[in-house]
């Protein structure tokens, strides 16, 4: 068969140190894409034997076994198979097993080693197995297996040398004379033969002083466990809004200044306002919330990479199962406070599909940052800074109440969709609570600067084509001088009709012309209010701010105000969140249909909130 | 007994399990994790707060969290602790 270079495999169970090892194998030199169709993920890179042939490198996800329960078990049986299109069958594989845990791993290990494909194992994480006191012997382990075995410590790059030694000969060998399938055990037997094999490959095993087992007697009590988890979340989000915030600032003045050195340079001209209003602003606004991503995603890598991750679910799990959900759900959900995007992209490792779409469709209810500068700019202007307790003001209650009023929604929500449009057998949890680690400085970086450069490339396409349809919308008719440019504009006109439609919840006009811009994101309604009201030019956002407050009090009532912030509580503006769902459930249905019951959900909440302040005499 | 109304600690072997009460997906991953007629397993963690769910089961060196529907599906019989210590200083070699 005529191909193109050498590909070889990782194969192994979840918790292998698969990831690691690849990262350790291949560098910073990974291609991330999605298998074709489906969404999971392709990690894919370059690997220099020993004896200089150049590799392609897969790692394959994590599987229990070649009988897929979840898309990702499915890519992994096909690749292995060679029927996964447009991917060639691996010319070797690599068996990761977790040194600690052979029992277990061997079984999968059997399975694949049943098909006859060229085949090596790397024992890894052995130095892990030795901190347990167990001492392994790889020369039994390679006899009764019949291929090599290699020690491995992915993380302190130890035996990585001899992995490509022995895959390149792996290589040779199979030239020669391709390995036979063997006979095909059943899964008892497996299981039999891997206690076996496992227990003939102990030197020694001194009583077990697990670490993991002492960590988790704190973290897993019932007791002891919730409260530490809640003081790790109250720390992560004091983190994003506090650490972050000196760079969002920075990047916030960089682009304003970027605008206004362009506004200097260029004469005054539609493409000069196209490129300072409509790409830098647009832009901008949503690379702003790069540190505060950047900042979540550094305590949900460290999380995960330590094995935390999987004992908050465990947590959680109970509270998630009470709305039809399982533990898995928590972490996207968490994600999603951030940014619903990278939450969304998360919900890949929930293996139960029903599960995965609920969580999906309520992800955009959890407050994310964008909402943030509406509210400030809202509740600034409208509710009075005075103590309603000792310690506790008004503003930081109504914000709480919203943050609370997006948490319930999704509950509530997340329970009418599983006995609905998601309706099936209400998902289990069951989920192996991986040992406890280290995570490495490497592994760490590599993780954020995968995750920076996902975002960033979406700002940079998607975003950035919105913003410039959107200023077109605005700009489009041209105004005839003298007259007002929104007024004229295609956006103009649509929003005298949406304003028919938002009147009855107490929206104006103005606000329905904000509503539009801020269909790419939400924070954009600010400055599009801003605009106008036409508060002055200045780029200092404090003063626009209380300019800008003074203008909305004029022109409001509470009552509209607060039926405005509840309207962003469920309002799904922000088309990042709507490509992305298309993305990860395959086509515009889903989509479609979040946009859909969230507009709706948005309209009967500030509905509510309105006629109930007006009922209150509050208008 | 079932595995839910297990000690917590006390190792156990499981002797049947009603498969068929299971979902057939979650069936074949406990299985796959090794939870499975004649395994030796031990109760770790049990509920949070006042909840009694989930459970978390310890399996060999690994542990596995699950809910306590897939753990009232196993009958189990404790083994004695003596027997668990044979089970280790067995494979001493």
């Amino acid at each position: 068969m005529s191909r193109g270079p050498t590909v070889v495999a990782l194969v192994g169970n979840p918790n292998a140190g698969k990831s690691a090892l690849f990262n350790a194998l291949t560098g910073a030199r990974q291609k991330i894409a999605n298998y074709p169709g489906v969404t999971v993920e392709r990690k894919a890179g370059r690997l220099l034997l020993p004896n200089g042939e150049p590799v392609e490198l897969v790692d394959l996800p994590g599987t229990y076994g070649l009988e897929a329960t979840s898309p990702d078990e499915e890519v992994t049986r096909r690749v292995i198979m060679g029927e996964q299109p447009g991917q060639a069958q691996p010319d070797v594989l690599v068996i990761v097993l977790d040194s600690s845990n052979l029992e277990q791993h061997l079984v999968l290990a059997q399975e694949v080693l049943e098909l006859g494909r060229p085949t090596v194992v790397a024992l890894n994480m052995i130095d892990l197995a030795e901190r347990d006191g167990l001492v392994l012997d790889p020369a039994a382990l390679s006899a009764e297996l019949g291929v090599p075995v290699i020690p491995t410590v992915a993380v302190r790059r130890r035996g990585l040398g001899d992995l490509g030694a022995a895959v390149a000969a792996a290589r040779e060998q199979a030239r020669a004379a391709p390995p036979q399938p063997r006979a095909h055990l059943l899964l008892p037997e497996r299981r039999m033969m891997a206690r076996t094999m496992a227990r003939g490959a102990v030197l020694s095993e001194t009583s077990r002083h697990r670490l993991h087992a002492r960590l988790d007697r704190v973290l897993l009590h019932p007791w002891l466990g919730p409260p530490v988890l809640f003081a790790l979340l109250f720390i992560v989000f004091q983190a994003v809004f506090s650490w972050a915030k000196p760079f969002q600032d920075g990047l916030d003045g960089l682009f304003s200044a970027l605008a206004d050195w362009l506004r200097g340079e260029m004469p005054a001209s539609l493409l000069r306002d196209l490129l300072t209003d409509g790409v830098i602003a647009g832009v901008g606004s949503v690379i702003v919330f790069l540190p505060q991503i950047l900042v979540l995603f550094f305590f949900i890598l460290v999380m995960e990479a330590t094995g935390y991750m999987a004992r908050a679910a465990f947590l959680m799990d109970r509270l998630m199962a009470g709305v039809g959900l399982s533990g898995r759900s928590f972490i996207p959900l968490l994600s999603s406070f951030a940014c619903a995007v990278p939450g969304i992209m998360s919900t890949r490792s929930i293996t139960d599909p029903r599960d995965r779409l609920t969580t999906i469709l309520i992800a955009p209810m959890m407050t994310c940052s964008a909402r943030l500068p509406v509210y400030a700019v809202i509740i600034a202007a409208f509710i009075p800074a005075r103590q309603v307790l000792p310690g506790i003001g008004l503003q930081g209650l109504v914000l709480f109440l919203l943050y609370v009023a997006g948490i319930v929604g999704a509950m509530v929500v997340a329970l009418v969709f599983r006995r609905t449009v998601t309706h099936g057998e209400a998902s289990g949890f069951i989920m192996e609570l991986p040992k406890y680690q280290l995570p490495t400085v490497k592994d760490l970086a590599l993780g954020l600067f995968q995750r920076a450069w996902i975002f960033l490339r979406r700002a940079g396409t998607m975003i950035f084509t919105v913003a410039v349809v959107l200023w077109l919308l605005l700009n489009f008719p041209r105004a005839e001088p003298g007259k007002d440019q929104v007024d004229a504009s295609i956006a103009g006109h649509i929003a005298n009709g949406l304003a028919v439609v938002v009147e009855p919840i107490g929206f104006n006009r103005d606000i329905a012309l904000s509503l539009i811009p801020s269909m790419a994101a939400r924070e954009v309604a600010v400055s599009s209010l801003a605009t106008t009201y036409a508060v002055g030019s200045s780029n200092d956002d404090d003063a626009r701010a209380v300019g800008l407050a003074t203008e909305l009090k004029r022109h409001w009532s509470l009552a509209t105000a607060l039926a405005f912030l509840a309207w962003f509580v469920f309002a799904p503006q922000c088309m990042s969140t709507i490509a992305v769902t298309r993305r990860e459930t395959n086509g515009w249905k889903w989509p479609a249909f979040m946009l859909g019951y969230l507009f709706a959900l948005a309209y009967a909440f500030a509905g509510l909130v309105y006629w109930t302040a007006i009922a209150f005499g509050l208008g | 007994m079932t595995l839910d109304q297990l000690p917590l600690g006390t190792l156990a072997r499981i002797d049947s399990v009603d498969w068929p009460a299971l979902v057939p997906e979650e069936a074949q991953r406990l299985r796959a994790l090794g939870l499975d007629e004649g395994a030796h397993i031990r109760l770790a963690y049990r509920g949070v707060f006042l909840a009694r769910d989930p459970l978390a089961v310890e399996i060999g060196r690994m542990t596995v969290a699950l809910r306590r529907v897939h753990a009232r599906a196993m009958h189990v019989t404790p083994v004695g602790d003596d027997i668990a210590d044979q089970s280790l200083t067995d494979v001493r070699v």
